[in-house]
């Protein structure tokens, strides 16, 4: 498949930077002029996987956020949200509506079914102690 | 962040962005309305807020537990249809009054 253009960001796990992470990949992703609800839908998938890298994939200490973004001529937006934080050790529990390590944080557990109904597919890769993917995919064109 | 007393209700006009980074001050503007204990109804008016993710729904069904162990309620206005998914796909709508 033809690529049509290809980004990569990186930034500090500091929670400044969520709003920065979806209006970043927002703008890149206007390029293939999507509507407003699609760009919507982008922001907030983006911004639950960098809260998750974040809150989860960080915790107390600080590292690296890189999030990838290939639109492909045929319409389709990848994107990869990655952290090398400490892992997710269950994946299938961790994407369970309202599944959260940390309900005395009022986390409402809902950021992989938010990631999930608004994206088209969702991908999560994780080692235990060595970071996690998340890979979405959302079609802002048709073919 | 505005807002209105009438009796034993509140009205809050969020502003802005909710989402992680922003939860814990719009959390402690709140608590510090619901400081008041007669309020006992709480209404969110989302009008001017550009931007939710599921960080919000933490934010106010943390709201709602304060409110209900008063024997009150939380209702949210003027929501867009986008953070009205997300209100809807957490099922928030079974226990929020969307007004």
């Amino acid at each position: 498949m033809q690529i049509k253009n290809q980004m990569r960001l990186e930034f500090l796990s500091v929670p400044e930077n969520e709003g920065f992470a979806r209006v970043a990949v927002s703008a890149f992703a206007v390029q293939l002029d999507p509507t407003l609800d699609i760009l919507a839908d982008i922001k907030t998938a983006v911004s639950e996987a960098v809260t998750n890298a974040i809150v989860h994939g960080y915790g107390e200490r600080k590292g690296l956020v890189a999030i990838t973004a290939l639109m492909r001529e045929d319409g389709l937006l990848e994107i990869a949200v990655s952290d090398q934080g400490r892992g997710i050790a269950d994946i299938d529990q961790a994407m369970q509506p309202f599944f959260t390590t940390q309900p005395d944080k009022e986390r409402s557990g809902m950021g992989f079914s938010v990631m999930q109904t608004f994206m088209d597919k969702i991908q999560v890769e994780s080692i235990l102690g060595a970071g996690t993917t998340v890979r979405m995919e959302k079609r802002l064109k048709e073919k | 962040m505005e807002w209105i007393k009438q009796r034993d209700r509140a009205e809050v006009y969020l502003e802005g962005e909710l989402d992680h980074c922003s939860a814990q001050s719009i959390r402690r503007e709140l608590d510090r309305v619901l400081e008041d204990q007669s309020i006992r109804h709480l209404i969110l008016d989302m009008g001017k807020m550009s931007f939710m993710d599921s960080s919000g729904i933490g934010v106010i069904l943390g709201r709602y537990r304060i409110l209900a162990a008063r024997g009150g309620t939380v209702a949210v206005r003027n929501m867009n249809a986008h953070v009205e998914r997300i209100f809807i796909l957490s099922g928030m709508h079974q226990i929020i009054r969307i007004l």
